[in-house]
């Protein structure tokens, strides 16, 4: 029998707001993230202070709950949920899927990726919207024209598709290649920029 | 490590009633804050097998005598009554636990530890660098005080 009962109630959510705006000036906020609606699902997104670093589709990366550890445990395990520091992404993904945006302009932090596999993906970043590459192509942007089945492997791990736009990779002669969240999103993406009808 | 989000989802109501409690609710987003700030700076050091809500209720009691402190620091706007009564909450002992703010310190932290942040003793005895037998006394003999102070004549 407890003698004395706890106050009850629970923090107001502008605490909570408050909390992690602290967080983040104190420098103590090591991963923000959000989930946003898309049409190809919903994703959950995951930025660091230099830029977004995640963009997952939660579904194929086995739930929200696994995306997060994997980030707690190859970035940090200071991780909030974070809307407000992702408003931007929310915003540029939004415009991107309604036809209204043709590259992003979000900072996007490849911290997740190394080497090899990191170049693959900055020579990805540069294919313009509507345009596609071969993945001999984008090898040979990072340097190593003979590394396609490396490019291919980096592609596949593309912690932040879609902005980094590895859709726009296909094999050469045209057929589609893979795609992180299976290939009808790849589908969906080229056709949204013209290049499937 | 468990990421952080799911940290303070499992335990931030418990913080909250700890500060509450410890502080008084004038004290008790400050407690919250300071807490959950000073919990996230310490965590990726934090013991794999650690026991994660002894360690935050311990840290909310610390920070709310902190927060306390600050206050009686801070000068009283004219006009404040810093002990105006809160508002009522039927199921919530509100005023006995202004009482247990009054109590020595060693006493008012096993209380607030037992009673508000529901650790048992042996995790009082843990949190505070006593054997179980002292935490034990302590908490009795807070009781024993509060009973003294509380009880209607």
């Amino acid at each position: 029998m407890t003698p004395l009962t706890p106050p009850s109630g629970s923090p107001p959510p502008e605490l909570l707001d408050r909390l992690v705006a602290r967080a983040a000036q104190e420098g103590l906020l090591d991963v923000a993230y959000t989930t946003v609606d898309s049409p190809l699902g919903p994703l959950v997104a995951a930025a660091t202070p230099r830029g977004l670093a995640t963009l997952s589709y939660s579904e194929f990366r086995g739930g929200i709950d696994a995306v997060l550890e994997d980030l707690a445990q190859r970035l940090s395990p200071r991780i909030l949920e974070a809307p407000a520091r992702l408003d931007a992404v929310r915003r540029e993904l939004d415009e991107y899927f309604a036809g209204r945006r043709r590259s992003f302009d979000i900072p996007v932090d490849l911290v997740l990726t190394r080497g090899f596999g990191r170049r693959i993906l900055e020579a990805t970043a540069a294919i313009p919207f509507g345009e596609t590459r071969s993945y001999r192509e984008v090898a040979a942007g990072a340097g190593n024209v003979k590394a396609t089945r490396a490019a291919g492997n980096a592609l596949g791990h593309n912690p932040v598709p879609i902005v980094v736009p590895c859709h726009r990779v296909l094999r050469t002669g045209g057929s589609l290649g893979g795609y992180t969240g299976g290939l009808e999103k790849k589908e969906t993406l080229l056709r949204l920029e013209g290049v499937l009808l | 490590m468990t990421p952080f989000q799911q940290v303070l989802d499992a335990h931030r109501d418990l913080v909250w009633r700890v500060c509450v409690a410890a502080a008084g609710r004038n004290d008790a987003d400050d407690c919250f804050q300071e807490t959950w700030l000073a919990a996230l700076r310490a965590y990726p050091r934090l013991d794999d097998g650690a026991n994660v809500r002894a360690w935050l209720v311990t840290i909310a009691q610390r920070k709310a005598i902190d927060a306390h402190r600050g206050r009686a620091r801070r000068p009283v706007a004219a006009g404040e009554l810093p002990d105006a009564p809160a508002p009522a909450r039927p199921e919530s002992d509100d005023g006995l636990w202004d009482a247990v703010r009054a109590l020595p310190p060693g006493q008012r932290a096993a209380i607030t530890l037992r009673y508000a942040g529901d650790l048992r003793p042996r995790e009082v005895a843990q949190a505070l660098g006593i054997s179980d037998e002292a935490a034990r006394r302590r908490i009795a003999d807070g009781l024993k005080s509060l009973r003294l102070e509380v009880q209607p004549t």
